[in-house]
């Protein structure tokens, strides 16, 4: 479980995160949703500690992230495993190196069996045959699963994946989602995924938190989602057509 | 406000030095990343610093020779202010200048395109110190094979002066052989080799604080592996001045 208390961050006198509180619990995909520009990818960075937090506190299983020290942050972060926005693919490797990357570094695996472990993650996500291909020879869908391949490579207790299925069509999206899920509910991992993906949110939105210009505007399941009567969520839900015929038909 | 930011940006890459240093988080990895940067920065640059020694060598000949056409003069002292430009000046400082173009922009441009496509903090979200990870390696390829590398300049550049007294005719090739011979002062091989570590480390450091700190997009990358490269030549033309005050007065 992570837990976030009045979570504060801003940038040279601009306040982006403006007090966010939440829990995040294992087994479950919690989805953070919100416009673009709302803050979703600070909130993801400053929870795995790539930002420092302006106030607040972060913790991991009760363990408070701003009182480790480096050793003990170090080894929090091998349970880690993250999917940036721009998949942050390692370019100068092949797509096998890049997935099995934290297993060469902090494992005691032989080359075979680093091999075999990247097969199975690339299988995962439904990738074949691409081991020595480099990131830039792939679509940009397929960095993106073997984005998220090297995020389970090292089989986390944290997955982070920021927009995970953006520029991705209908159909890879869903793929993409549904596999995340299943990893989450596999491995019992606890799962935070920024999104602004309505599909996403119905798919596999276990527990929702809406932000808004850097404060949390709602929170809860997709089921939830429907029937509430916050204005903003909903001015933020049913801003497609489709979404406003479906309710008007519901 | 000039000096405060010019403070400021020491202290940070005295801080970057220090997150660099560390001892590594598996030894095999690191040891792979050395060979990489060992072509990439090393090897690679022998073929340009080859041509570049043979031709300044012979140069360096021939406007001595030009210079130095006085009945008076015996014709070896040719032979000799040759070896010492090349030996003193010209194989570690200008070829060091060279490569801060060459390497120095490389590792800028490097670092600072994984920085912006969030590689950098790929790296760190795995566990692993990127500072160290990228950069050591590639400042131990540099301080190791520099070295050599100048070694192989200084060869050549002396071989371009023979060249030039055999094929340009500026003076008569035993007296270039005798030249080079007299009056040699190893000392002067070591403070060369000093110097040039000095460089390589200023070079490989000085390059990879304006490539990890990069904040935008590719367009800053491309200003940022200038001002490496600037910043790296002002830095080895100054060394160059305290080292020569220091090992050679
Ligand atoms: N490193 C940064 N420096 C300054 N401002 C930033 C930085 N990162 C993000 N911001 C600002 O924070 C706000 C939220 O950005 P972001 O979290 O990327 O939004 P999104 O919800 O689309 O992921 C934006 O206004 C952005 O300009
Ligand atoms: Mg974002």
């Amino acid at each position: 479980m992570i837990e976030v208390k009045d979570l504060h961050k801003g940038f040279g006198g601009q306040e982006v995160l403006k007090g966010i509180s939440t829990k995040f619990h294992q087994g479950k995909t919690n989805l953070i949703i919100g416009q673009s520009g709302s803050g979703k990818t600070v909130f993801l960075k400053s929870l795995v500690g790539l930002h420092s937090i302006d106030k607040g506190e972060i913790y991991y299983d009760g363990e408070r992230l701003a009182s480790m020290n480096d050793d003990q942050r170090k080894s929090l972060r091998t349970e880690m495993g993250m999917v940036f926005q721009g998949n942050a693919l390692f370019d100068s490797l092949t797509i096998e190196e890049n997935v099995i990357f934290a297993l060469g570094m902090f494992s005691d695996m032989t080359q075979d069996e680093m091999t075999e472990r990247a097969n199975f993650c690339l299988k995962r996500v439904n990738l074949e045959n691409v081991n020595n291909k480099f990131p830039a020879e792939l679509s940009g869908g397929m960095q993106k699963r073997v984005a998220l391949a090297r995020a389970i490579a090292f089989k986390p207790k944290y997955l982070f994946c920021d927009e995970p299925n953006s520029g991705l069509d209908p159909k890879t999206a869903i793929v993409i989602d549904n596999l995340i899920q299943e990893i989450t509910q596999e491995y019992n991992i606890t799962t935070v995924i920024n999104t602004h993906d309505m599909n996403s949110v119905m798919e596999i939105g276990d527990h929702i938190i809406y932000i808004k210009y850097g404060i949390k505007e709602w929170e809860g399941s997709s089921e939830d989602i429907l029937n509430t009567e916050n204005e903003s969520i909903n001015d933020f839900v049913y801003s497609s057509e489709l979404f406003r015929k479906i309710k008007a038909k519901l | 406000m000039f000096l405060t930011e010019g403070i400021r940006s020491l202290g940070k890459y005295f801080i970057l030095l220090g997150k660099t240093f560390h001892k590594p988080e598996n030894w095999r990895e690191y040891r792979k990343a050395l060979v990489r940067d060992l072509e990439l920065l090393g090897l690679n640059s022998i073929g340009i610093v080859s041509i570049i020694s043979l031709f300044v060598g012979a140069v360096v000949t021939i406007q001595t020779a030009y210079n130095l056409d006085d009945p008076l003069v015996p014709d070896y002292y040719i032979g000799i202010a040759t070896r010492e430009s090349i030996i003193l000046e010209f194989s570690p400082t200008i070829i060091c200048l060279i490569l801060s173009g060459k390497v120095g922009s490389n590792i800028a441009s490097t670092l600072g395109s994984m920085r912006v496509s969030e590689q950098i903090d790929a790296l760190e979200v795995m566990g692993i110190n990127p500072a160290a990870y990228l950069i050591m390696p590639k400042v131990i390829a540099m301080v190791f094979f520099n070295p050599l590398l100048i070694v192989i300049s200084m060869f050549l550049g002396i071989l371009g002066g023979y060249f030039a007294a055999e094929f340009a005719g500026v003076l008569a090739p035993v007296d270039y052989l005798q030249g080079i011979q007299s009056d040699f002062n190893p000392f002067y091989i070591t403070y060369a080799l000093i110097k040039t570590v000095v460089f390589s480390f200023i070079i490989t450091t000085v390059s990879a604080y304006y490539g990890f700190y990069v904040k935008g997009g590719a367009i800053e990358v491309g200003i940022n592996a200038t001002k490496a490269v600037v910043s790296s030549s002002i830095a080895i033309i100054v060394a160059n001045y305290v080292l020569t005050q220091i090992l050679l007065v």
